[in-house]
């Protein structure tokens, strides 16, 4: 077993976990943290995304241990107590989501995607989407939504 | 999915990771974990321990000198394609940096993994043949430079001994007037390499001077094809002469092209010509037009859902 310590949603945890154990199992399981999903487990389908020292990352193919000394950003630590972030608000807004098991990570993607370029196309939206697969809205009201948060931040 | 079990060190230094490979027969390099962990989790490598590498500052970052790039093999990939450096002196590494996977894989993987694991599907061997880097390695007992031709052998075989690290990827700076491009048939779920295709060309006095073409994602390992090059040379770069020296590549392609359920051997060999030809005309765009910046990411086929 390896101890870690990784500063999550601002809150330092600490755990003993096998060094197998991907980040996604800990936050899930050891913390309880089940809004970052998992989708494929074959580091395609983006659900599990979350913020790695600041930058989107796929916690399916990240080991818990790699992630020691690191800050973690997933869905939970978004909002700033009751003011959801401007992308949680741009989805409800624009209606970004249906089933919802993308959108955790689809909205930690963006805020990576809106950090590198704060008013992006709508052509660079979908490239910074790229790692993220949707089963349900076809894509626009996603865009609709980054758009109406890079709109609000400005 | 969980990988088979592993003992796990961490390694802080250039040193560390070679007293850890001698310690421990059989251990295997971590670094961004972007190929070995999905390989562990399928169960196609079980290594009895993985020496993580992440944190050496000393692998580390980008600088220009002498002539010649250096980027420290735990350069991430979004580093490389958002680098002023590299976009001014090797601006066909940056594109295809910039169309590795998807940004999310971009923040993790490294330059330095991406060679040493060399898939068949990577990009950065195919335009690091073209650019004639060499690789900086770490062995038992010093230093050696390895030159990207010797380097990539076959599917994931590469001239790399089995305690050796690379430690940076050096890069001749663009000479004035070259022209680059990649140009990259995207997998549709992946986006590995389809088909990848990277030239380098010099135009003198309105003909095609130095020309250099590779060809990755269809073939075992990264190849140069010789024969569009001698095709092209010395020729006024038009449309037609860019045309038939593209064609020319079906003679670089060996028998046994990769094919699997998405893009057939055939189909990629019948696509060849047309990945050549975009990367050739990119290229010979920019050798006209020096001043022009270089080109931001554009894959000319995206899937069909976005
Ligand atoms: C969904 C997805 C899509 C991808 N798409 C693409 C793509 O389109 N194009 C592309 O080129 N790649 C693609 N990749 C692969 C990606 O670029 C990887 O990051 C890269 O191939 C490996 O780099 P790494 O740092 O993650 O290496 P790791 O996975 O940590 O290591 C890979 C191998 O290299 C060895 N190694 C690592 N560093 C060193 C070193 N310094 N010296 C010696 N050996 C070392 C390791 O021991 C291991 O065997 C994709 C990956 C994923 C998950
Ligand atoms: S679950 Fe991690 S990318 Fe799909
Ligand atoms: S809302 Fe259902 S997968 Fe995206």
């Amino acid at each position: 077993m390896a101890q870690v310590s990784i500063t999550v949603n601002g809150k330092q945890r600490t755990g003993d976990v096998e060094p197998r154990l991907l980040l996604v199992h800990f936050l899930r399981e050891q913390l309880d943290l089940t809004g970052t999903h998992v989708g494929c487990d074959t580091s395609q389908c983006g659900a599990c995304t979350v913020l790695v020292d600041g930058r989107s990352a796929k916690s399916c193919t990240i080991f818990a241990v790699q992630a020691d000394g690191s800050e973690v950003t997933t869905i939970e630590g978004l909002a700033d107590g009751d003011n959801l972030h401007p992308l949680q608000d741009g989805f409800w807004e624009e209606h970004g989501l249906q089933c919802g098991y993308c959108t955790p990570g689809m909205i930690l993607s963006a805020v990576t995607l809106l950090e590198d370029n704060p008013s992006p196309s709508e052509e660079q939206i979908r490239e910074g989407l790229d790692g993220n697969f949707c089963r349900c809205t076809g894509y626009q009201h996603i865009v609709n939504a980054v758009q109406n948060a890079a709109a609000g931040r400005a | 999915m969980y990988a088979p079990d592993f003992a796990y060190y961490r390694a802080d230094s250039v040193a560390e990771i070679g007293r850890l490979l001698r310690k421990h027969p059989g251990a295997k390099l971590l670094a961004g974990g972007h190929s070995l962990i999905p390989l562990l989790k399928l169960r196609l490598a079980a290594p009895p321990a993985l020496i993580d590498i992440g944190r050496i500052g000393e692998l580390k970052g980008i600088s220009v000198a002498d002539g010649r790039l250096r980027i420290g093999a735990l350069t991430t990939h979004a580093q490389i394609a958002a680098s002023s450096e590299v976009a001014a002196h090797a601006p066909a590494l940056a594109a295809a940096a910039g169309v590795i996977g998807d940004p999310a894989v971009r923040n993790r993987g490294t330059i330095g993994g991406n060679v040493a694991h060399a898939d068949p599907a990577s990009d950065l061997p195919t335009v690091l043949l073209a650019l004639g880097a060499s690789f900086a390695v770490a062995t038992d007992d010093g230093e050696r430079a390895i030159p990207a031709g010797g380097f990539f052998q076959d599917m994931m075989t590469t001239a790399l001994g089995e305690h050796d690290i690379v430690t940076a990827v050096d890069v001749p700076t663009a000479p004035e007037g070259q022209g680059q491009a990649y140009e990259k048939f995207s997998h549709p779920a992946s986006r590995y390499a389809v088909i990848g295709a990277a030239a380098a060309v010099g135009l003198t006095g309105g003909k095609v001077g130095r020309v250099v073409v590779t060809l990755g994602g269809l073939v075992p390992a990264a190849i140069r094809a010789g024969s569009v090059e001698q095709a092209l040379s010395g020729q006024a770069p038009s449309a037609d002469a860019i045309a038939d020296a593209a064609a020319a590549v079906s003679n670089d392609l060996g028998p046994d092209l990769i094919g699997d359920i998405y893009a057939s051997a055939e189909y990629r060999r019948a696509m060849a010509p047309v990945c050549v030809k975009r990367a050739l005309t990119a290229a010979l765009k920019r050798a006209s037009s020096v001043a022009e910046a270089p080109a931001a990411r554009s894959p000319w086929w995206k899937p069909s859902w976005l």
